[in-house]
């Protein structure tokens, strides 16, 4: 239950797997997507398509960029994301509002011009405090012991309540099957003690995988090198254990605000005002009982 | 090259670009909203007209089962018998609706093999499972005069319940991202409390002799008066995130459900205590707890579908926090 968050733990990161059952377990693990180093090879998409036997989701042409895959949803699980600006690499603000990349071929964009593009592998955040695991009202979302976020395939029914919960728009019901799906941080390889098959594929370690403590450190490293060499706008989204969402469990670091990503700026879960709307439906479900009693007594006259 | 007086004129894309959109529809007006290619930051709820159907015929039933109550309490034999085969009639229909929708239908009993106080769904579940059956026990009882006692054991579990069932379907939308149920979590459940009753009211006034429909007129026209002054205050709290109650089709049904229920409520005030100023009260009462109903559910599909509605309250919540980096 994520109306109260985990304890942190002595190195600032939270405990989700503790506080749902789980006595011993592992170290809590998960991705750092450093996105300024991805080279939009789309390597991650096609492992996690292999490795889960994703069902396709069609050939699109979207007209965003190399991105012929949308976001992410029932049959994508990784998704890579191209982003066209113009923009000197390395500054900070110059040009960022330019008029229509369309109008100017991509050809005649010199250097000095300014164009930059940023790619990022987006996924699900597997979030400290999940919406989708406190609605799901069948137990078919759960908490693994790696503090991952999991659907059980053979208990979800479909109800879809999971879907508009997520604040991120990752979890999504499958078409002529019913259930939802999403990534599960290959929880079959974790069990094998092996890395999930998106950051195996990744060949620019863009996407890292490992426990979760480790990965914020190397991050943190990461963000104050970027910003020596000049990318002033690097910045980390979800390593902040006191985020709305209890921080993520797959976090990433940022050239640019989290919205030009899809991604929402100050993602809260839903349930934490859980109590709030209980007790404001508590006052209504009185008036109505009120009521009753009103009608009745109006009524005798 | 661009400066920020442009900013503030069109909306812009990630890559700069203006947003196509606010140009061909008049849904988004000019603010400033970067976002992905104008994609939607949330997933569309999943659900279909079912659920829509499901919180009419669950108020219906909660509400009849409070004039039932009432009614055996107060000696209006007719008006008890007709409440409780609604309630029954309504929460069966409900039930059948809730499966329709599930993605998984053969799996319905999965809602009973846990319990869980994080997910209203769950606790609704539970709630319904103990409900159904005694609004089951208690017409049955009625209709088939045996085991009076029992019938009216039943009918206390049922009335004891109701205005759970009735307001936490509320609470339900609520729990969710989606901006414009949750951004309403204060009033939707008022708005839902009083929708059941404008409907329980509205058919028992259709469908009882007008000696015993007292209390079914006072019910369907305060019910009916109660939903338009929750869904007034609720769109008026919500500021700019009541646009989805106001445009496309959501605004459409919204506005339908308040002519109807003033409507029906000027007539219930009017003409109710003739049989059939009565039964044209009830339809239009009805029809608007239904159409509220429908409203709010197409609100919401339209808030999660506007990036603008996730990312520009949650931008404003930054960049008015930012400074302090308490929050």
């Amino acid at each position: 239950m994520s109306m109260t968050l985990p304890p942190k733990t002595p190195s600032g990161g939270r405990d989700p797997a503790a506080i749902s059952g789980w006595a011993q377990h592992p170290d809590r693990v998960g991705f750092f997507t450093d996105t300024s180093i991805c080279i939009g090879c789309k390597a991650c998409e096609v492992a996690c398509k292999e490795w889960n036997e994703v069902p396709d989701d069609g050939l699109n042409w979207l007209g965003q960029s190399y991105d012929h895959t949308g976001e992410l949803g029932a049959d994508t699980w990784r998704h890579v994301q191209f982003i066209e600006q113009r923009k000197r690499p390395g500054t900070a603000d110059e040009g960022l509002d330019a008029p229509l990349i369309e109008h100017v071929p991509l050809a005649q964009l010199g250097r000095e011009e300014g164009f930059r593009w940023l790619m990022s592998s987006d996924v699900c955040k597997h979030c400290t405090s999940a919406a989708c695991l406190d609605v799901c009202p069948t137990g078919a979302l759960f908490r693994t012991e790696f503090g991952t976020v999991v659907v059980q395939a053979d208990i979800c029914n479909g109800c879809g309540y999971c879907v508009p919960a997520c604040p991120f728009g990752v979890i999504d019901q499958r078409r002529g099957d019913g259930r939802v799906w999403k990534c599960t941080l290959c929880y079959d390889r974790l069990k094998g003690g092996f890395e999930p098959a998106c950051a195996q594929a990744c060949p620019t370690n863009s996407i890292q995988f490992g426990p979760l403590d480790e990965l914020k450190v190397r991050a943190n490293r990461r963000v104050r090198q970027l910003h020596e060499q000049g990318f002033t706008d690097a910045r980390l989204y979800g390593a902040d254990p006191d985020d709305g969402v209890g921080g993520l469990g797959a976090f990433f670091l940022l050239m640019d605000e989290p919205e030009v990503y899809r991604l929402p700026p100050d993602p809260v879960v839903p349930t934490r005002d859980l109590p709030a709307m209980w007790g404001a439906a508590a006052k209504a479900a009185t008036a109505l009982a009120v009521a009753t009693v009103a009608a009745f007594m109006a009524g005798r006259r | 090259m661009s400066t920020t007086e442009e900013r503030s004129v069109a909306a812009t894309n990630a890559d700069g670009s203006e947003r196509r959109r606010s140009a061909g529809r008049a849904l988004v007006p000019d603010v400033e909203v970067r976002t992905y290619y104008d994609r939607s930051v949330l997933k569309r709820p999943t659900w279909k007209h079912w659920i829509a159907e499901y919180f009419f015929l669950g108020g219906l039933s909660a509400g009849s089962s409070l004039l039932a109550f009432g009614a055996s309490r107060t000696g209006r034999r007719a008006l008890a018998r007709r409440s409780r085969l609604v309630a029954l009639a309504a929460v069966g229909g409900g039930g059948a609706a809730l499966v329709a929708d599930l993605g998984r239908p053969e799996r319905f009993a999965n809602m009973l093999r846990v319990a869980k106080v994080t997910s209203p769904m769950s606790v609704g579940s539970w709630v319904l499972a103990a409900y159904g059956p005694a609004t089951g026990v208690a017409a049955a009882a009625d209709v088939l005069g045996v085991f009076p006692r029992l019938g009216a054991a039943a009918e206390g579990v049922a009335a004891a319940l109701a205005p759970v069932v009735a307001t936490y379907t509320a609470v339900l939308v609520a729990d969710t991202s989606v901006p414009a149920w949750h951004g309403a979590r204060g009033e939707l459940p008022y708005l839902f409390a009083a929708s059941a009753g404008a409907s329980a009211g509205a058919a028992a006034l259709a469908l009882t002799p007008v000696a015993e429909n007292g209390p079914a007129r006072c019910w369907a026209v305060a019910g009916a008066l109660g939903e338009v002054a929750a869904s007034t205050i609720m769109e008026r709290r919500l500021g700019e995130l009541a646009e989805p109650y106001h445009t496309g089709r959501a605004g459409i049904l919204s506005k339908a459900a308040s002519a109807c229920a003033l409507a029906g409520a000027a007539v219930g005030l009017l003409r109710g205590r003739r049989r059939r100023g009565a039964i044209i009260s009830g339809a239009l009462v009805a029809a608007g707890s239904l159409l509220e109903r429908f409203a709010v559910l197409e609100a919401g599909r339209q808030s999660a579908a506007d990036p603008k509605y996730v990312v520009k309250p949650q931008r404003e919540r930054l960049d008015a926090t930012r400074p302090s980096e308490s929050e």
